[in-house]
């Protein structure tokens, strides 16, 4: 039986992150006071970040089935059917809060938890991609965070050695005080050799793998379901230290282990460690499972039966085996020097049994911990909404020239390339475009195969309108993967939100997740994992909502796509997709005039698949390859993108452009559904036919060629000028040599 | 030909150089570590990219120190050949096979970047397919690329030819944005004064194919399984 330690007090039950009636629901499952143990795993089972206790019943209304759907959300990651007997494996992870604390080892450590997630599933990591957010540029820590998250995801990333292929980077005052780590890993894996979490057979040994257990990341998962306030900092020590050499040696060592036949279920040890991977393994199979504490690896002497429950140290795996095969199963981890531990057995008592110094800590019914979780319906706000602003009522401020050159060279529309340039991109042979295109492409093994991969996510939009906004998220993904001639297959989503216990934020959780939905089933693009990361604000004040959306394609030969460079002097440049000169939460708007306001533009579904479908068809028959998607900054913005790599320019021509829309409107307006392609002028004409025959809106900009991107009716500005202010911002800011935006103007972000 | 690819706990580029060699025609083995032996009849050991023993202590100083390694040397002092990329440059500096250090890179952070090499000569097992003062473009992967070494060992690398690729701009000319880790002399890679051991920090493994980026790594694959093709 087991023996209370002493009366658990309201205080410790707050301190565990528990309200008093959460605390009483569990009272009432166990018939009596918890021990603190227990107490430590209820708040480990049931706080926000491993019960998804706000955002459950949302959650179910979005798609995630398809026909090529193997697997999809509640495993570790996510399962698609890519043919040929193979399936992608891949799923999205936040590490926000630790991130913010201490910027290397949280970025790095979300790389390691993400990576861990798609090997357990028995498949080797190929590519890795990222999404992040910082604050404003001209905040004390942006610097050092934007230093730190790089360093650390690249860190983690390099010596693992899976290439990071893509991902963005924005800027945010709201993020001032809690920047996003979002991170993306896509494995390769047979279709018939998906492991999973579910345990079956009783009195099969449970075996500890990894690195020894330590004292770091007690109560992660509670730190992350909990707003930050000044004194966050305090809880560095709750922060994971990342070994990337040690979880390279248990990927490798895993693989092999799963590729003997001796593994029955696999978990890793990722939120709440030990407790949550038992657990899981247990109740997805229904069985019991009993554990020994004395015999888990630990890195220092002492340690308590609470302390093993609640550690996340890193690269640890829990694994049901084939008693049968447990020896040859230990020699494969000796030989990668890892540790290698029977820690307990599976039961049939449905329990969930935790022993340390021969004593019973913990007897908990072990379905109902995760069963009879708690799910709240939070109250939450309709949204409101922000007025169309009318592309008339915008007068330009400076010539399309200037506004351009600021546009590439601003925080958010500058090149990445200090960032990226610190992740390997290139091992593994098989990046085929990595960062700095639409989407990212990697071939699979030796091809002609390939995957497209993106992240995306433009959180102004979603605060000015969270269903509107949470729609583009997933357009835009879908509109990534389609202009380099994928075919947009699934999506992994990463849902970053304020506080859920206040209704407008609430408001914008439940506003995105429909749009998000509506997106999803309107063109086909299940979601088959995510996570959902809220609490995300400081002192009061939420995040942006940032509803990141990662996606996977699947490109059938890569030597048939299109990329972002001009190639060719002479070839005609259209623009496919209706352009009606949106400029409201445009870049344009809120760089060049100052204003981060107005309706955000809206996704017409139907036109988007329309459209997208076009495109892709004339990619895959190999009549297009320069293609590139509208989106921040606008068409003009395309073309500065498509003209700096060759350093090819445009002159533009007024005789074909819609007279009913202002020219400044036409150029940085930010409608959706847009391409921006080239082709010869003598296939030009078939091409635009075919275009209108199909429905889809296009217009002719002018011819590629000469050094310059000339507007009509104004001088041109060099390509090289704003290749220079595209490349330069970046690392001038980081050096500390420039920057902050205009001192003399007021931060855009404030308008709002 | 046979290659044999060493396999150190942390290598990650060795599935990469492996099926370079393999597309120029050679037979690929692994060595393991604590292995004492190469695989019989082996031509050619492979130190591949990585982070051997995760770069703890120093990069390479581990791996140096490994059983395999004492095979690796006896390999070498036989004139058998050895090509270390990356780590496994980092690996024969510290094993002592190959004069000088790796340092942290001038800007103290990891690059991964496309960058031209100068081919330094042409006439050796590995540069055979390349023309003198050739640049070729492959790229760099790497923290700690930032070579140096003392007066009197650059000297005598540079007096007796042995320095085999400098960092270059795409016409071979070596510029000094050209040299991004900061090596003193653009030093991308060295030889062994019998020529037949090559370090070298760029990673021409990742470009033996033209939808990848390029096949401007492919000649030095072709040369090694040339060189012991009789």
């Amino acid at each position: 039986m087991v023996a209370s330690v002493g009366p658990i007090s309201p205080e410790l039950v707050r301190q565990h992150g528990l309200t008093a009636e959460e605390y009483k629901r569990f009272t009432d499952l166990i018939g009596r006071e918890p021990t603190l143990v227990e107490l430590g795993i209820v708040s480990a089972m049931w706080n926000e970040h491993c019960s998804y206790k706000s955002s459950r019943l949302h959650l179910k209304t979005l798609p995630t089935e398809a026909p090529w759907v193997i697997q999809g959300p509640g495993e570790n990651a996510g399962v698609i059917d890519i043919g040929d007997g193979q399936a992608c494996v891949f799923k999205m992870e936040s590490h926000n809060h630790p991130s913010f604390i201490e910027p290397y080892q949280g970025a790095g450590t979300g790389v390691g938890g993400i990576l861990r997630d798609v090997f357990t599933m028995g498949a080797r990591p190929i590519a890795a991609l990222n999404a992040l957010r910082f604050g404003s540029p001209d905040h004390p820590k942006t610097r050092h965070l934007v230093s730190g998250v790089s360093a650390g995801i690249g860190g983690y990333g390099n010596s693992f050695g899976v290439p990071t292929v893509g991902g963005s980077v924005g800027f945010h005052t709201r993020y001032d005080g809690n920047i996003l780590v979002n991170a993306m890993a896509v494995g390769l894996a047979e279709t018939d050799k998906i492991f999973y979490a579910k345990a079956t057979g009783v009195g099969n040994p449970i075996v500890y793998l990894g690195s020894k257990t330590g004292r770091d990341g007690i109560h992660g998962a509670t730190m992350a379901s909990a707003a930050f306030d000044d004194e966050s900092e305090e809880k560095r020590p709750t922060v994971q230290v990342g070994d990337p050499f040690a979880e390279k040696l248990l990927l490798e060592a895993c693989l092999e282990l799963m590729a003997s036949g001796s593994v029955i279920a696999i978990q890793d040890m990722g939120a709440a460690g030990l407790t949550c991977s038992a657990v899981e393994m247990g109740a997805k199979g229904d069985l019991g499972v009993e554990l020994d504490l004395d015999a888990v690896p630990c890195r220092e002497e002492g340690m308590t039966a609470y302390e093993m429950m609640l550690s996340e140290s890193q690269e640890r795996m829990l694994m049901v085996l084939d008693p049968e095969r447990e020896e040859d199963a230990e020699a494969i981890f000796r030989k990668w020097g890892l540790d290698f531990a029977v820690i307990g057995k599976t039961t049939d008592t449905l329990r969930f049994v935790v022993k340390h110094g021969g004593k019973t800590v913990a007897d908990l019914p072990i379905k109902e911990l995760g069963d009879l979780a708690p799910i709240y319906d939070r109250p939450h706000l309709a949204n409101t909404y922000e007025p169309v602003i009318a592309a008339g009522s915008v007068e330009p401020p400076v010539s399309h020239a200037e506004a351009l050159l600021k546009l590439v060279g601003s925080p958010d529309g500058c090149s990445k390339r200090w960032v990226y340039e610190q992740y390997d991109h290139l091992i593994g042979g098989n990046t085929v475009s990595g960062p700095g295109g639409d989407a990212a492409v990697v071939r699979v093994e030796d091809g002609p195969k390939g995957l497209a991969l993106t992240t995306d996510v433009t959180p102004r939009y979603c605060d000015a309108d969270p269903v509107e906004g949470g729609k583009q998220a997933v357009a835009e993904a879908w509109r990534n993967i389609t202009a380099v001639g994928g075919l947009p297959l699934a999506v992994t989503d990463n849902l970053n939100f304020g506080n859920p216990e206040r209704p407008e934020y609430m408001g914008q959780f439940v506003g995105c997740i429909r749009g998000i939905g509506e997106a999803c089933r309107a063109l086909d693009f299940p979601i088959v994992s995510g996570n959902v990361s809220l609490y995300n604000e400081t002192n009061g004040r939420g995040i942006l909502p940032t509803p990141t959306i990662g996606a996977v394609g699947l490109v059938d030969d890569v030597t048939v796509r299109a990329s972002i460079p001009f190639r060719r002097e002479g070839e005609a440049v259209l623009v496919l997709g209706t352009t009606s000169g949106w400029l409201g939460q445009s870049l344009y708007l809120r760089e060049v005039c100052g204003r981060e306001e107005g309706a955000p533009p809206p996704v017409d579904l139907a036109t988007e698949r329309k459209v997208g479908d076009f495109v892709r068809g004339l990619i895959r028959s190999g009549r297009l390859d320069t293609v590139h998607d509208c989106s921040d900054g606008g068409l003009a913005v395309a073309l500065a993108e498509m003209a700096m790599p060759n350093g090819i320019g445009i002159a533009l021509e007024a005789r074909d452009m819609p007279t009913t829309v202002p020219l400044h409107a036409f150029l940085f307006g930010e409608d959706q559904g847009r391409y921006v392609v080239t082709c010869s002028s003598e296939a030009m004409f078939a091409l635009r036919q075919e275009a209108t025959e199909a429905g889809v809106p296009n217009w002719y900009l002018g011819l590629t060629g000469g050094d310059a991107i000339v507007f009509p009716g104004e001088d041109g500005i060099a390509v090289s000028a704003l290749k220079e202010a595209h490349e330069g911002w970046l690392p001038a800011y980081m050096s500390g040599s420039a920057a902050a935006p205009d001192g003399d103007e007021p931060p855009a972000a404030e308008a709002a | 030909m046979r290659a044999a690819v060493l396999l150190f706990p942390g290598s990650n580029r060795d599935g990469d150089v492996a099926r370079a060699l393999r597309r120029s025609g050679a037979e690929v083995s692994t060595a393991w570590h604590a292995d004492t032996a190469l695989p019989e009849g082996t031509d050619l050991a492979v130190l591949p990219g990585g982070f051997s023993y995760g770069d703890y202590l120093r990069c390479g100083a581990i791996a140096a120190r490994a059983p395999i390694m004492d095979a690796v040397r006896a390999h070498a002092a036989r004139g058998g050949l050895v090509l270390g990329i990356c780590n496994g440059f980092q690996i024969l500096c510290e094993s002592g096979l190959l004069p000088g250090v790796l340092m942290r890179n001038a800007n103290l952070r990891f690059i991964c970047h496309r960058q031209s090499v100068r081919v330094e000569r042409a006439d050796t097992d590995f540069t055979r397919g390349y023309e003198k003062g050739q640049a070729i473009d492959i790229c760099v992967a790497h923290g700690e690329g930032n070579y140096t070494a003392d007066r009197e060992t650059l000297a005598r690398l540079e007096g007796e030819g042995l320095v085999a690729f400098r960092y270059s701009d795409g016409e071979g000319r070596v510029t000094e944005d050209a040299n991004r880790n900061g090596s003193i002399n653009s030093i991308a890679g060295i030889y062994s004064p019998k020529l037949n051991v090559l370090g070298l920090m760029p990673h021409p493994e990742n470009f033996v194919d033209e939808i990848v980026g390029g096949t401007d790594g492919k000649a030095m694959f072709d040369a090694m399984v040339a060189s012991r093709a009789a």
